[in-house]
């Protein structure tokens, strides 16, 4: 094999996994939450929240990790405000979710002005930086793909094994998957269905307040407005693509971040072949996916309904 | 031999009905004790207050000698009661072993070992002679082994009473009798079992004792070994019978609706007509009579079109609309009163207006080219109002905003004014009150006089012999029999709705 | 004569009153909430809206931009409407409009030669069929393979934003220069300026007679009736004879139809060159107005003036009192919020509340062990 192509595709790799992190990360929240029985659209706006959160707890705590906890803490809340609504009051959940993107672009921006001033002018902030882990980096190919990555990038793939785990072979996980199929069963054998979707969607927005993390403390190292743009309805099709589950939302965000770093490349060679195609492809795939033209996907059977407890 | 289980003077009221009327029920240990009586006779109500899904008004429960509260169904199955509902609880997208211990504490919680979980239930199953695959997910297996499953999940919990309901009622033959089977090795394994029934040939084989319930009361509890089919029956069903209110002319006019060996499916694709035939003629009503559940529902969605008939037709004055769209069925002269108004019979977001044209909006002169007529609409309303006697403020509130009586008056207005040929009239008179029951029928009668055919579908015994000119009894999607009304015997319009057809009935009389 | 009148009029008001009580409640507290966060920045609640009311009404230009903002969010807060009114969930109004505007800019540029009075609205047409065609791909995937339109609508926005972005790279660039871009629609194409002075042109004429339109089809139609019983209860409607899955497509149909109406105006009408940057998320403050308007031709038409307001007045906000203009959308968002709580606010469930909250406090005190 030709080393320049052997560079090549490793780049590549590397670039697909960079991509497809915040899309992993948000899509393990919200398998989470979809799971239980809820759909939050409202993805985007918490992975907003968490950007500049996190830059806010880098700048003034000092350290990025302080930031991704801020984050944490910051999209939390919101998950609180989203559960509350769902959950407690019963609210339409894609309206709530709608809500909380407006909110999450109106808050990130005013908050923006507010702190950074209308200049802009970034001040130097701790980000993430690629840690490269000795020996296992060096493995042709592969090594400098996966081995040569930011501390966070590691932490997201390690979710998906944990997570998967946690879903499939704990009674954590199997209480979340009978309350979001059929939540009356559940509450027979005494599970509260309530506290199971408050913990899922706080859990899972928290994750979507990481991945945002992620975002302006690792591919950025700034805040922008909009910063998101999108990611958070990809993260939303990689988990339908990928059937709800966190291995499933893996592969998807590799196949979708395979196409983002392709079509950043083509834009850069300057190529013929139109790049917004690619960027088309995670939305065309769900839809076929979820209209079960290939190996149909089904949303958990209580999906969007409110639980009322009789 | 002293109770093992004892319910005292248990009342249940329900807004609007006393379901269980200060009920005395007991339970030796290792006994199969049916609990039988018809639809709304209370069984349910009283098993589900025992299993802790309702408190009971008012009443006791005692459990080998002491009190108990049964206030959830966990707390139930720590007291080692277990039910089986009708409709099970079970979740179709997890695997059989994780919904058996679905909500239990694990030894090494939060970790769940399914394997050895699978192993257990296996062998658990085993000694009850039952096989399962623990690993099958639930949407995959037959009915019966869902079944199966919701009571090793009992078993599992430690019940030692176990609670069926109805549990034949979604079962073949053949798994009735591995069901039977089964309930034999509980028994003999020290198990109490409560078999809730309507089912009179399946409650004389399979149980010890016999407690017959009738409008929330406890007719009375007896040895299965002393009792006959018949007298049970009776204990069943008996009550002052009202005398036929049938002419019964004896011509013979027009047929107008004929039903020719018609079959069709319920939603679970399960068989659920199996070659009806009858017919229904010129200003008679015929009633249908029979135990909830047996195809009812599904007789009249395959009249109206609105469910697929797989064999047989359905002709309406002589012409063939078997599988035609409810539009063109409707448009042939038939009117519908649906079995629930809440689901299908009103708009209850919409208006009175809305509702009174439901049916009819399409046509002339409700409306004219694409627009509807709202002027005509609205006196029409009014008219309807009027002469049907609704009690509303006025034309424009919600359907849901009246009486449940006023509710069902609108419907029958909305169907007897469009004058039908045929009228479909499923549980007329569920939920209402004394006054409205009185109007419903006398307008139905009035419509029968106006030369209507009427097919007249309840699970009220009262109701079909007070209006019907001949009785059809329905068992498991398969007419026992028809008689007329005139010749109406109380015996064995009950054993008919417990299965028995007409010819043996008369065999065993000759 | 006169005593039924006065009935008539008290039971109107009242009925006024009940329907406008939850919208007009929530922009209080929207707007006492933003007052709030102002007043934290330190700049006075009073001064701020004050300065968004001259933004937005103090001038005839003011006014101009107001309705200018307020035209693509009555078609999109339609579009939102159309399908709700069937019992659908569309999200996909920014999607729609991209279509719409794709459409329109496709007949407004390459058909050539026609005077204004066929081409524009032959134009306008395209966008209405582009944007209805897009939704009724929805509704057909719902009806024909059970896909969720919620998911569908909220995917294809993406699949259609992502469409316009390669034209506007690609075969319909303008030629020379390196803007993204197309070349501008022909002048017959050019929805017309109906103010002097003022950039207001005819798609808020558009804009209302797709209002009425909506009015008038769903209440005096047989066709809007059928969709409106399919949305509040589907076994009725088919018992009925109605059809549910045709009607289901056809509402899908309509909806897109006012999103691409809402594009073809912001085309036809302001920017007159197709573009990334169209819409800044029309489509998705059109669901903010349809449920602040209650889905309601009046509650649409005055939650998009009240969304005009605080998009043309937030710009003079920011510039006198250095308020940020997003503020505007945290108060969008707010207003979203207390109107899906609405039920919290109404009497009769205040009581159920009290009681559940005092149930909680007797369970902890209780110290229920399970």
């Amino acid at each position: 094999m030709d080393s320049n192509i052997v560079d090549i595709v490793a780049n590549f790799l590397r670039a697909d996994i960079r991509s497809a992190t915040p899309i992993l990360l948000a899509a393990i929240g919200l398998v989470f939450m979809e799971r239980s029985g809820v759909i939050n659209i409202g993805v985007e706006g918490m992975m907003l929240i968490g950007t500049l959160s996190a830059v806010i707890g880098s700048l003034y705590l000092g350290s990025a990790w302080m930031g991704v906890l801020v984050a944490m803490l910051s999209t939390g809340l919101i998950g609180l405000l989203f559960a509350f609504l769902v959950v407690t009051i019963r609210a339409n959940q894609v309206v709530v979710g709608m809500a909380i993107n407006i909110l999450g672009i109106g808050l990130t921006t005013s908050l923006a002005r507010i702190i950074f001033g209308l200049n802009m002018a970034p001040p130097k902030i701790d980000t993430f930086k690629a840690y490269t882990i000795p020996v296992l980096s060096k493995i042709p190919v592969l090594g400098p793909a996966l081995f040569n990555q930011m501390a966070i990038v590691y932490l997201a793939l390690l979710l998906v094994p944990i997570t998967h785990y946690l879903l499939f072979k704990t009674t954590i996980g199997l209480k979340v998957r009978a309350v979001g199929e059929h939540p009356k069963a559940a509450d027979t054998v005494g599970i509260n269905v309530f506290k199971v979707r408050y913990a899922s969607i706080v859990g899972g927005a928290m994750l979507s307040g990481v991945a945002g993390a992620y975002l302006s403390l690792g591919l950025l190292s700034f805040f922008s407005e909009g910063m998101v743009a999108g990611r958070g309805f990809i993260a939303l099709a990689a988990v339908i693509f990928g059937k709800w589950s966190p291995i499933g939302a893996l592969g998807a965000a590799l196949l979708f971040g395979a196409g983002d770093a392709l079509q950043i490349r083509m834009q850069a060679m300057g190529s013929s072949i139109p790049y917004q195609f690619l960027l088309m492809l995670p939305y065309i795939l769900t839809v076929v996916a979820l209209a079960g033209f290939v190996g149909k996907s089904t949303p958990p059977a209580a999906s969007g309904i409110p639980y009322t407890k009789e | 031999m002293s109770a093992y289980l004892r319910m005292i003077n248990i009342c249940k009221q329900f807004p609007g009905v006393l379901a269980n009327d200060h009920v005395n029920f007991e339970l030796f240990k290792g006994e199969v004790h049916a609990l039988l009586g018809e639809n709304g006779a209370g069984k349910s109500t009283l098993m589900n207050i025992l299993s802790g899904l309702y408190p009971p008004t008012s009443g006791e429960i005692w459990l080998n000698g002491k009190e108990v509260h049964v206030n959830s169904p966990k707390t139930a199955i720590e007291l080692g009661i277990g039910m089986v509902h009708q409709h099970f609880m079970l979740i179709p997208a997890l695997s059989v072993v994780e919904n058996i211990v679905l909500g239990i504490k694990q030894k090494r919680e939060p970790f769940l070992d399914l394997k050895e979980l699978a192993a257990d239930i296996q062998n658990l199953a085993m000694q009850y002679g039952m096989k399962i695959d623990p690993f099958a997910k639930v949407w995959q297996i037959s009915v019966g082994e869902q079944q199966r499953v919701e009571i090793i999940k009992a078993l599992y919990r430690g019940a030692e009473l176990l609670i069926l309901d109805e549990p034949t009622a979604v079962l073949t033959p053949q798994e009735t009798e591995e069901l039977f089977k089964m309930i034999r090795s509980l028994t003999k394994k020290g198990h109490t079992v409560v078999f809730i029934s309507h089912k009179l040939n399946e409650v004389k084989e399979i149980s010890d004792r016999i407690t017959v319930l009738r409008q929330g009361k406890n007719v009375g509890t007896v040895q299965n070994s002393s009792i006959t089919k018949e007298e049970l029956a009776k204990m069943m069903v008996g009550r002052e019978i009202k005398l036929c209110s049938s002419k019964g002319t004896g011509v013979k006019k027009d047929v107008i609706l004929e039903l020719k060996e018609i079959e069709a499916q319920n939603n679970k694709h399960l068989k659920a007509l199996k070659k009806i035939s009858l017919e229904v003629r010129k200003g008679e009503i015929l009633g249908i009579a029979g135990v909830d559940g047996n195809g009812q529902s599904e007789l009249v969605e395959a009249i109206t079109g609105l469910r697929t008939i797989t064999h047989g037709k359905v002709l309406l004055n002589g012409k063939d609309v078997t599988n035609m769209s409810p539009r063109t069925i409707l448009d042939s002269s038939v009117s519908h009163i649906p079995e629930d108004r809440h689901l299908m019979g009103l708009v209850m977001t919409g208006t009175l207006k809305e509702n009174a044209i439901l049916i009819n909006y399409h046509k002339p002169p409700f409306s004219s080219g694409a627009f509807l007529n709202w002027k005509y609409i609205t006196n029409y309303t009014c008219k309807l109002i009027k002469e049907y006697d609704v009690r509303t403020p006025s034309e424009d509130v919600l359907a849901k905003n009246l009486s449940g009586g006023n509710q069902q008056k609108l419907i029958l207005a909305r169907e007897l004014d469009r004058n039908p040929d045929l009228l479909i009239a499923m549980h007329p008179t569920r939920g209402l009150d004394v006054g409205a029951i009185e109007y419903i029928y006398n307008k139905i009668t009035e419509q029968r006089d106006k030369g209507s055919a009427v097919l007249l579908v309840s699970t009220e015994l009262d109701e079909i012999l007070t209006l019907s000119d001949r009785i059809a009894v329905i068992y498991e999607g398969q007419i026992m029999g028809i008689i007329d009304c005139q010749f109406a015997d109380i015996e064995h319009l009950g054993l008919m709705m417990a299965g028995t057809p007409i010819d043996q009935i008369k065999k065993q009389v000759s | 004569m006169r005593e039924q009148n006065t009935e008539h009029l008290k039971r109107f008001v009242i009925k006024a009153l009940k329907n406008t009580s939850t919208p007009l409640l929530a922009i209080f507290f929207a707007l006492l909430v933003g007052a709030i966060i102002i007043y934290f920045m330190g700049i006075s609640p009073f001064d701020a809206y004050r300065s968004l009311l001259r933004g937005s009404l103090g001038s005839k230009s003011a006014v101009a931009e107001t309705f200018i903002k307020a035209t693509p969010l009555i078609l999109t807060g339609l579009a939102f409407g159309f399908a709700y009114r069937c019992g659908l969930f569309n999200i996909g109004a920014e999607g729609q409009l991209f279509m719409g505007a794709f459409c329109a800019a496709a007949v407004g540029i390459y058909v050539k030669g026609l005077p204004i009075i066929f081409h524009l609205p032959l134009a306008v047409f395209a966008g209405f069929i582009g944007g209805g065609l897009w939704g009724l791909l929805a509704g057909w995937l719902k009806v024909r393979y059970g896909a969720n339109e919620i998911i569908t609508t909220v995917m294809f926005n993406y699949v259609a934003i992502h469409w316009v972005s390669y034209l506007v790279t690609g075969p319909l660039k303008a030629p020379p220069g390196s803007m993204p871009h197309s070349s501008p629609v022909e002048i017959t194409a050019q929805l017309t300026r109906i103010l002097p002075g003022t950039r207001l042109h005819l798609g808020i004429i558009i804009a209302l007679l797709a209002l009425i339109f909506f009015y008038i089809f769903l209440w005096y139609t047989k066709k809007g009736y059928e969709i409106r019983m399919v949305g509040l209860n589907p076994n009725a409607a088919r018992y009925a004879g109605m059809n549910p899955a045709r009607n289901i497509i056809l509402a899908m149909f309509l909806a897109g139809g006012m999103g691409g109406l809402a594009g073809a105006s912001e085309l036809l009408g302001v920017q007159h060159r197709l573009m990334q940057g169209l819409s800044p998320g029309y489509g998705f403050d059109g669901i903010a107005v349809a449920l602040l308007g209650k889905n309601s031709p009046l509650g649409i038409l005055f939650a998009a003036i009240l969304f005009g307001i605080l998009r043309s007045g937030g710009n003079l906000m920011q510039m006198l009192n250095g308020v940020p203009v997003a503020i505007i959308y945290v108060i969008q968002a707010l207003v979203i919020i207390f109107v899906v709580s609405e039920h919290i606010l109404k009497s009769e469930n205040r009581k159920v509340w009290l009681n559940k909250i005092s149930n909680k406090i007797k369970l902890s005190k209780g110290g229920s062990s399970n």
